[in-house]
């Protein structure tokens, strides 16, 4: 009760402030974000998890990061290295960052190059299992040229040089409190993984494992009138529509993350009138991958493998153009996702100007053309309703994970294939077995001993190399590289594989950006997926809460030092 | 008694390790994987090289005596360690560590006790309570009214499952009256009137719910036995030598009912530690059955495996302190 007392006196202290532009720090008093995933660690080095990368990002900050716009934004660096203002090297080999003066950490030491370089360093131990090491790859030194310079240098030209060291994923950590923590000594330094110092606007008091956290205003902070609250309670457990009630209906906290619930019921409790849905768009997209080789588990050890062969029909242009087209996207959008999707015809959805728009033919459900398609193609209906071509008859086996919202779509996508003589049969697997990569399991997503699979995949950051290259043939799953490897619809063309060489070496802008859209195309024309919807993050924030920007292409705490109290 | 009590014990060894063994395996043996929910963008590469860290790489039999060691020796030694302040050396040993957290498990089990012991104990006192006086009322009134209203009652306490009956009162005591909190504040502190009023109010929601649920299953024994009871010879001859009906029930016969039923209730304490998945869940108590909960989901198996051996211990022992309950509540049976 107390504690509300103080919550009321505090947000009218929070008014009367933010009326008069007298930003303070602390004024906002207390906030309560709840994550109904909770956080294990705090260390995003050992844990991939969005949750503990998320809390994490409340103390510890990158040299840039990404702002609500997809633009990179200099964070703890003075500017964001280029070619032109000679941060970046001409041979695109090395990159020099500058770091800002008079930066503290949160126990009063100065922040300086050293905190970098050791960062970098920890993580590419390679007996300490970082969870972020590819975004290290090709470093061969980081150096500190002096207490606010440092200088990565890279194997070969890197056109996109801003993996390490930006964004929420890989922050920088402080090297006086990690340095006995290196390699395999790692996960034994429970109390700087529950309790790192950062640079960021608040610092943790006390963290509960996988329950709950508190956190104060760091005194530290560079700007002195921010934060604006004094204190946070970072809360998790439940599940995701317990936290959507929890600031929607009773008002109890003020942000939750991740609401991916159904549409219907987000709505009704944002009629409560107490908080705010907000919903923004990365790059992620649910997509049906093709299998172009055969599944059959008659070909036993070579099913699935390029060595079994093609698929027996869908590697027919016809029937994928057929599939896609007899797909009601905007349905599933409003049935699954709500405010949180939108239909989309492109594997690369996001940033803007690499979005392709030559395939927006799929936007519009045709079952006539779809059934055209087919007859065309020579596929006939037989007695049963099933279109078959020489004896083949086009039976599906789709797969997913276990998911309300994809069962929903796996449904409805199955009354809409029948109508154009496809047969399904849907089957979805438990997410930690279908995700979990288990050799042993024959139910993974790379093992696709299915016909079509659906689930959704992204790429971090704004630059989608490393993600175009996932199509390349060298990536196909096999049992000789122990199925491991992105190209789940076993697509292999030399052509898209010499754009991707190509894009590896190209920088500017917008030269990528064409090769991307290229790429994308190439992916979409041949079919080698069915995008469906372009998935964006619904978080919910109080009404007493300002300044909430919604990010996707960064922690959505980013700006949490700017978030205000409103009266 | 001391005998049997001792035989018992000794025979429990060998029967814990057969259960920890087996729960390995089966851990082992289950599909998923701890990088399983890892964001998508995580490489191949990468998660192999995590899954060697976690020393996965490791064959089944090195890696269930390494927990061995871990649990049996390491942490035993570290417990006398810290509640006595003695050293037994300064090497570092290696303690039972949690995937997902990186931090020692028996750390997260204490942590997370406290708030298990209160919500689901708490609830299981409050059941025995309701539970014990409605089963005698319903027993001595058969087919009354509240014998009636009783059966109904506890048909939907057995019926109804918690994740329903908890949502429910969400929906009324949160949302529409506004009264108790929805979400479970573990860091709350009680140090005077005022938080100890609000922890009633955060505790009063899942307590109830799993004493609707404990109270229905008792009072059914409680009946049962009372009855039985009642048409007893013992019962007649109290009677008939003139004592008063309050004497008969609440002495003779309340007394002999109860062995059953405190069987029962001993039983079922084990269950209170492996804390209440579905309504922790719900009200986010984050207790031992979260925990527990989160491990499976995130394939966090030295979690696992260790609050399922410790549940089995549990269960182990308070078998056999029903059993010499049994033996000193009833002088009829004899062990030795």
């Amino acid at each position: 009760m107390k504690k509300f007392g103080t919550l009321l006196v505090t947000t009218a202290v929070a008014a009367l402030v933010s009326t008069t532009a007298l930003a303070e720090r602390g004024a906002s008093g207390h906030l309560n974000i709840i994550y109904w995933q909770a956080p294990s660690i705090l260390n995003p080095y050992l844990s991939g998890g969005t949750k503990d990368i998320e809390a994490a990002s409340l103390t510890l900050e990158p040299l840039a990061r990404y702002n609500e716009k997809a633009e990179m934004v200099p964070w703890l660096a003075e500017e964001i290295p280029t070619v032109e203002n000679g941060g970046v090297s001409a041979d695109l080999t090395s990159i020099t960052w500058k770091l800002k003066k008079g930066i503290k950490w949160s126990d009063g030491s100065d922040f300086t190059a050293a905190d970098v370089v050791f960062t970098a360093d920890y993580c590419m131990d390679e007996t300490g299992g970082c969870q972020q090491s590819d975004k290290f790859s090709d470093i061969t030194s980081i150096e500190a040229v002096d207490d606010h310079t440092v200088t990565i240098t890279f194997s070969k030209p890197k056109p996109f040089p801003y993996g390490a060291l930006v964004g929420g994923e890989s922050p920088i950590i402080q090297k006086a409190q990690f340095q006995d923590c290196m390699g395999a000594k790692a996960p034994e330094c429970t109390e700087q993984n529950f309790g790192p110092h950062g640079t960021g606007p608040f610092r943790v008091t006390e963290f509960k494992a996988n329950d709950v956290s508190t956190w104060e205003a760091n005194p530290n902070y560079r700007d002195a009138a921010k934060p604006s609250f004094a204190s946070l309670t970072f809360k998790g457990g439940g599940d995701a529509a317990s936290a959507a009630r929890a600031v929607l209906q009773t008002g109890e906290f003020d942000y939750a993350w991740n609401l991916q619930i159904d549409p219907q019921i987000l709505i009704d409790m944002e009629k409560a009138g107490k908080g705010t849905v907000v919903a923004s768009f990365g790059t992620g997209v649910e997509r049906m991958m093709v299998n172009m080789t055969n599944p059959d588990p008659a070909l036993g050890d070579k099913r699935a493998t390029l060595e079994g062969g093609p698929h027996p029909f869908l590697t027919d242009p016809a029937v994928r153009r057929a599939l896609s087209l007899a797909i009601d996207r905007q349905t599933l959008v409003d049935v699954g996702y709500g405010k949180a999707g939108k239909p989309t015809c492109n594997v690369v959805p996001n940033p803007p100007q690499y979005v392709s728009t030559a395939n927006d033919w799929c936007l519009t459900q045709d079952i006539d053309e779809a059934n055209k398609v087919l007859d065309e193609a020579g596929w006939v209906r037989g007695g049963d309703g099933i279109r078959a071509k020489d004896g083949v008859k086009l039976s599906i086996l789709y797969q997913t994970s276990t998911n309300a919202v994809r069962q929903d779509t796996q449904a409805l996508v199955k009354q809409w294939w029948s109508e154009i003589g496809v047969e399904t049969e849907l089957r979805n697997i438990d997410a930690s077995v279908f995700f979990g990569g288990d050799q042993s399991s024959p139910d993974t997503f790379q093992k696709f001993f299915a016909d079509i699979e659906m689930y959704t995949n992204l790429f971090n950051g704004t630059d989608p190399e490393s993600y175009m290259n996932s199509w390349t043939c060298g990536q196909i799953p096999s049992p000789s590289n122990n199925w491991l490897g992105n190209n789940m619809p076993r697509y292999c063309n030399p052509a898209y594989d010499a754009l991707q060489d190509k894009l590896a070496k190209t920088s500017g802008l917008d030269a990528r950006a064409e090769i991307v859209r290229e790429m994308n195309d190439m992916l979409m024309t041949e079919g080698a997926m069915i995008p469906l919807i372009h998935r964006g993050r619904v978080s919910a924030h109080s009404k007493t809460m300002g300044n909430v920007k919604l990010n996707t292409w960064d922690s959505e705490l980013w700006n949490s030092a700017d978030w205000v109290r409103l009266q | 008694m001391l005998n049997y009590t001792i035989r018992r014990l000794l025979f429990a060894i060998p029967t814990l390790l057969v259960i920890s063994f087996i729960i390995f395996l089966i851990l082992d043996l289950a599909p998923g994987d701890p990088t399983g929910q890892l964001p998508m963008t995580v490489p191949p590469e990468v998660r192999e090289q995590i899954r060697q860290s976690l020393g996965l790489g490791e064959p089944i039999h090195i890696r269930y005596l390494l927990w061995c060691n871990q649990f049996f020796i390491n942490e035993p030694i570290n417990i006398i360690e810290q509640m006595t302040g003695w050293s037994f050396s300064d090497e570092e040993r290696l303690r039972v560590r949690s995937w997902a957290t990186r931090s020692p498990v028996v750390d997260l089990i204490i942590e997370r006790t406290p708030q298990t012991l209160w919500v689901v104990g708490m609830s299981y006192v409050v059941g025995i309570l309701i539970a014990v006086p409605l089963g005698v009322i319903s027993a001595y009134r058969q087919y009354s009214w509240v014998d009636q209203a009783g059966t109904f009652i506890s048909m939907i306490g057995f019926s109804v499952p918690t994740f329903f009956t908890g949502v429910l009162m969400i929906v009324v005591f949160s949302v529409w009256l506004g009264w108790f909190p929805s979400i479970y504040d573990t860091t709350h502190v009680v140090n005077d009137w005022d938080s100890f009023v609000y922890q009633i109010k955060q505790m009063i929601m899942p307590v109830m719910v799993l004493a609707l649920f404990n109270a229905s299953q008792i009072s059914r024994f409680m009946r049962a036995s009372m009855l039985d009871n009642l048409n007893q010879d013992y019962v007649r001859t109290a009677r008939a030598k003139g004592m008063t009906e309050q004497v008969v029930v609440l002495l003779h016969v309340l007394r002999n009912s109860m062995i059953p039923v405190i069987t029962v209730i001993a039983l079922n304490i084990p269950q209170v530690f492996g804390g209440a998945i579905i309504t922790e869940q719900v009200f986010k108590v984050n207790g031992l059955g979260q925990l527990l909960i989160i491990g499976i989901q995130g394939a966090d198996y030295p979690l696992v495996q260790t609050l399922t051996f410790i549940f089995a211990v549990l269960i182990v022992v308070f078998n056999l302190v029903a059993d010499v309950l049994y033996g000193i509540l009833d002088p009829r049976i004899r062990y030795d």
